[in-house]
């Protein structure tokens, strides 16, 4: 019996060996080659992996465009994520609600996930092209808004960067506090992101719909009516019952959501690649270009390395947290 | 093992194995895909007797890019019918997507066996200088074209005292086109000073018109803006000069022609970051917009699209000048079937290749011998311009400066189209000459 | 007449005739906060649905026109002559990539999801002492950009030709090797990097499966294969459909490995195919959309016939934190 015990942990390692090598390779041997280029010179085709130090990262922090990068990454990260939760959460109840047509609907919001990301881009690029409304050519939505009188908008040709302005009330007193730099658009809202956001939000919340109404019905039916027998009316059983409950899935979301929109590129590079002033630049399209079109291997390395480093200090914690509560169960 | 788990193990086998061979079945039509070659084994197919395949490597997919493609390789079956030709193709504007796959696969040593690529600093410090290209001056000794080719093109694609690539066309950056239906109508002309353009500027938007159309979804279209305007804003010589460090970036002459651009600009429609250059083509061709200054592809836009009323003109300040940018096909290190490419670049370099190419293509020769007549009426302007006029290498096209340097300049005209500023957007072009390694 | 029942609506009014405008009011007031909820339900749905249809209803009507009316400012409206001319297009020049999708997509995507389901049973199953940090490690591996492999992906996959064809692999058969160059090598490449989520998927969901059932199987004399065909596989419909449909997605609609890791146009997938649909520098929207609606087809179709199952499976716990 305990010999077949061990023969059976013998194959389950055996089984699951073959994983682990790739993984090891494909991911971790990459990764490491990537480290070791982001060190190096290499510069141009040929490749040159002699060790350069930090050079690379330095030049890199003190490139201004990467610093938008970074500030477009958590405007869209922010953004994408309170959408597409919001958005699906809220679908989610609504078709929870024992809807008519729920499969219609279901299939409907779910329909984006099936496009892939390049196509969403160029939809959404027609979609959100501005025109020209000084000559009265108008384009895209802003066709629609004006129709219904609303005003057109520039939509993700949008140079603006919604910041706090040095000369105003409040950059004065954060100056005077030492923290005028904040006054700064680098630590602003580039409004182009915004469109970069909708499409995103258009192909993503459909699938986080999905999940909340597994969540719900997951939900057993015992435990919001013992809430109701006891009084709450139905918005008090979704706030203290029901969207408690959920708080795995929305981690799950959130996980899911945040690694996508750290990583985003095909989105951006369908719709509207670096934008006006960089305002939709990312990091994964510039580190695309820097390697593939400049030819600069360490350069865009240094951004790989960045852009995990990043996503380490995202997901690490999440694992340690769930591997954590497993060995709870 | 109990029998039931050597049961089940066998069923997973199968199964995966089934997997496997459903994989396997691949489709049945597709040729053999060409085995990479390393570098210490090149076959060579004997000379006469010519099989195998020849994979050339382009981003022309679609329009008159492909047709004139294909004409080329109607040409090269003619001859050897019994090679199979891979028109290996990767869409989008200037090779986005198509250099990172030619990259990838030069790096991993599977090069195709011929590839587009831009003649002059592009080729030169992309590939030739890191020892990725065969030198192909044998081919221009054997075919004789020394006496074809103009001087200018051959200095371009020399280095070291060879030739390293055959370009097949010539294409113009420099060229104000309008809509002579509208320009008539208004009684305007094209403008041939910058006065003159801002002057007429005013005029086209006190009737509504958009002066200027730009569509620099992809930034290279501003930065193409930007050297023709470097191009009209000072002297041949200093242009040539911003390119190997004799002119300053820092001075005057720059700075006029950012603070030409940066006025142009103000002209321009404000969703340009959101159009494509054939998008701001449309706006021309519907008399939206008054003028467009881009490359000689707009005339085969123009074609493409019906247009019978396009009128062409030099830019402000760029008469006289040709800022030139080509289109040109290598011998990479190693090619597969070298022989194959090598009689592709013999075709490519022909006056009949180029005669079947560049019409339908919408460029001129790069070869002097061409017939004109093969062309239409804007080509035979431009192939008596390119024997007259002073050319210059373009920037935006891989010409004048390497990959590298052009991005750099890339980011400084994002910034730029937005804020206008001309004092940042100079000293961001001269911190680019020195990261280029040009200037000091 | 006699009165063989309660009447239809119990009414104290005097009249017996049918329901009258105050009790019809009284039911109405009664009603009318769920009525309106409902009301507000269906009107977000509404709008909803606007938002999803939007870019569709682009893609369609841009679809049937024809390449002059295909232009941005006449997106909104209907073709003046409508014709399937583009789709006629866009599939011809489709047509033979969709079957390397095929291709591509079944076998990866079966594949891959029977290794997450192995690999799945055995880190939630068989614990053994690495097997904790086995998991988070393989996880990971879901996070990478793939921009930044791309290099020695392709050096990698171009080593095992060369390897392979050292050894004498015959070069008829190199598109059955996983290397570079072949749809082969780019499922491979898929299956690789599919590990990860399929992995979480049904480590997930087995993770829910309660102990003691396998506990019995393992007193009833089961080992490692006979657990899993006896007791796990039976349950795993629902995570399958998820493992499943979101691979058949991710390889479907990928782009990336696709355009760099297959040179030979013969070879490539429908994605790679659709993307050079557009030109250098004339883009045919109208075909080009066409093209997208065409390509996007399968995984509809996958979503509409399979979607309840992907429902079921994230009910069941699949992707659940």
């Amino acid at each position: 019996m305990l010999r077949k015990i061990n023969r059976d942990r013998f194959y389950s390692i055996l089984l699951i060996s073959p994983s682990i090598i790739l993984i090891a390779l494909f991911v971790y041997g990459f990764i490491a080659w990537s480290i070791w280029v982001s060190f190096s010179n290499w510069e141009g085709l040929r490749p040159d992996l002699t060790f350069r130090g930090v050079q690379n990262f330095v030049r890199l922090f003190s490139n201004p465009r990467f610093h938008i990068d970074i500030r477009n990454t958590i405007v869209f990260t922010v953004f994408f994520l309170t959408a597409c939760i919001g958005l699906g959460l809220t679908l989610a109840v609504v078709i929870d609600q024992r809807i008519r047509g729920e499969n219609f609907f279901r299939s409907l919001f779910l329909f984006p996930m099936a496009v892939s990301f390049i196509v969403t881009g160029v939809v959404w690029r027609w979609m959100l092209a501005p025109g020209d409304p000084a000559t009265g050519r108008l384009t895209g939505v802003n066709i629609l808004l004006d129709k219904i009188n609303l005003p057109p908008l520039k939509w993700y040709t949008d140079p603006t960067v919604i910041h706090i302005s040095a000369n105003s009330q409040l950059g004065q007193l954060l100056d005077s506090v030492g923290l005028g730099f904040i006054a700064n658009p680098l630590y602003g809202i580039p409004v182009a992101m915004i469109s970069i956001v909708i499409a995103a939000t258009w192909q993503m919340s459909g699938f986080v719909m999905a999940m909340y109404l597994a969540g719900l019905r997951g939900i057993p039916e015992e435990l919001r009516e013992a809430a109701r027998v006891d009084g709450a009316n139905e918005g008090q059983v979704y706030r203290h019952i029901v969207l408690p409950m959920l708080r795995p899935v929305t981690l799950s979301a959130v996980i899911i959501l945040g690694h996508i929109s750290l990583k985003i590129f095909d989105l951006v590079a369908a719709m509207s690649k670096r934008g006006p002033g960089f305002a939709t630049d990312v990091p994964a399209y510039f580190m695309f270009e820097t390697t593939f079109h400049a030819n600069n291997f360490a350069q865009g390395a240094a951004i790989s390395i960045f852009m995990l480093v990043t996503v380490s200090l995202l997901i690490i914690p999440y694992l340690i947290y769930s591997s954590r509560t497993d060995s709870e169960i | 093992m109990s029998t039931n788990n050597i049961k089940t193990f066998s069923i997973f086998s199968i199964l995966l194995i089934a997997a496997l061979l459903f994989t396997a079945c691949g489709p049945a039509t597709t040729p053999t895909p060409e085995p990479p070659v390393t570098p210490t084994t090149p076959p060579d197919e004997p000379p006469d007797d010519f099989t195998g395949t020849l994979e050339v490597f382009s981003w022309w997919t679609t329009g008159g890019e492909a047709a004139g493609l294909e004409n080329l390789f109607e040409l090269y079956k003619n001859k050897f019918p019994q090679v199979e030709i891979i028109n290996a193709t990767v869409a989008g504007g200037a090779g986005f997507e198509a250099k990172p796959a030619l990259t990838a696969r030069m790096l991993g040593g599977d090069p195709p066996d011929s590839f587009q690529v831009h003649m002059g600093q592009e080729l030169t410090e992309t590939w030739v200088v890191d020892g990725f290209m065969d030198p192909v001056t044998f081919i221009f000794e054997s075919e004789g074209w020394d006496q074809y080719y103009p001087q200018g093109v051959l200095d371009i694609i020399s280095y070291e005292g060879e030739y390293w690539t055959v370009p097949v066309n010539i294409h113009r950056a420099n060229v104000l086109w309008f809509n002579q239906e509208v320009f008539d109508q208004y009684g305007w002309t094209p403008p041939s000073t910058f006065d003159e353009f801002f002057a007429l500027a005013e005029e086209m938007q006190a009737e509504g018109i958009t002066p200027l159309a730009l569509g620099d979804v992809g930034i290279w279209a501003s930065t193409h803006l930007f050297e023709v305007v470097l191009a009209g804003s000072m002297s041949p010589d200093k242009y040539n000069g911003l390119w190997t460090g004799k002119t300053d970036w820092n001075g005057p002459e720059v700075k006029q022609a950012l603070e030409n651009m940066a006025r142009m600009i103000e002209y321009a429609n404000p969703d340009h970051a959101a159009l494509s250059w054939d998008q701001a083509n449309d706006l021309v061709i519907q008399g939206r917009a008054g003028m467009t200054i881009m490359g000689d592809w707009v005339d085969a836009d123009n074609l493409a699209k019906g247009f019978e009323h396009s009128g062409w003109a030099h830019p402000p300040g760029t008469d006289g000048i040709f800022v030139a940018l080509s289109d040109t096909f290598g011998l990479p290190l190693n090619a597969p079937h070298r022989d194959n490419a090598i009689e592709w670049l013999k075709i490519v370099g022909s006056k009949e290749g180029q005669e079947a190419f560049n019409p339908v293509k919408g460029s001129i020769c790069a070869r002097s011998d061409c017939n004109p007549n093969l062309f239409g009426s804007y080509l035979q302007g431009a192939m008596q311009d390119w024997e007259s006029h002073t050319i210059v290498p373009s920037l935006a096209h891989g010409a004048a400066a390497p990959e590298s340097w052009v991005a750099l300049i890339n980011d400084v005209m994002t910034s730029f189209v937005t804020n206008l500023n001309v004092a940042s957007a100079q000293a961001g072009l001269a911190q680019s000459c020195i990261d280029a390694g040009i200037c000091q | 007449m006699k009165s063989t029942g309660k009447s239809v609506l119990i009414s104290r009014d005097k009249k017996n005739i049918g329901p009258g405008f105050f009790q019809t009011t009284r039911w109405l007031i009664r009603k009318l906060p769920r009525l309106s909820s409902r009301i507000s339900l269906y009107l977000i749905l509404l709008v909803a649905s606007a938002f999803y249809l939007t870019p569709i209803y682009v893609l369609l009507v841009t679809g049937i026109k024809s390449y002059a009316e295909a232009s941005l400012d006449l997106m909104w409206q209907l073709p003046s002559a409508p014709s399937l001319e583009s789709f006629r297009d866009a599939f011809k020049s489709l047509q033979p990539h969709f079957k390397n999708s095929l291709m591509l997509t079944v076998p990866a995507a079966i594949l891959s999801t029977i290794l997450g389901s192995v690999n799945g049973y055995i880190l939630s199953k068989w614990r053994f002492r690495f097997s904790e940090i086995i998991f988070p490690l393989i996880l990971f591996g879901m996070f990478i950009p793939y921009q930044s492999i791309l290099i020695p992906l392709v050096q990698t996959l171009q080593s095992i030709t060369n390897t392979a064809l050292a050894m004498g692999y015959p070069r008829e058969l190199l598109w059955l090797l996983p290397g570079y160059g072949s749809i082969a090598g780019l499922g491979f490449v898929h299956i690789v990097y599919g590990i990860p989520i399929t992995t979480l998927i049904f480590r997930n969901y087995y993770a829910a499966v309660p102990g003691e059932l396998v506990d019995a199987a393992k007193i009833d004399g089961a080992g490692l294969m006979g657990i899993y065909r006896w007791v796990l596989l039976p349950l795993s419909m629902p995570a399958f459909a998820v493992g499943l449909i979101w691979q058949f997605t991710s390889i479907w609609n990928e782009f990336l490995f696709a355009v760099i890791l297959t040179q030979n146009p013969a070879v490539r997938p429908v994605t790679v195919a659709l993307y050079n649909l557009a030109g250098s520098y004339i883009v045919e929207w109208n075909v080009q959309m066409a093209g997208a609606l065409l390509a996007a087809l399968p995984t509809l179709l996958v979503y509409i016939f399979l979607g309840r199952f992907f429902i079921r499976g994230l009910l069941a716990g699949s992707l659940k934190g």
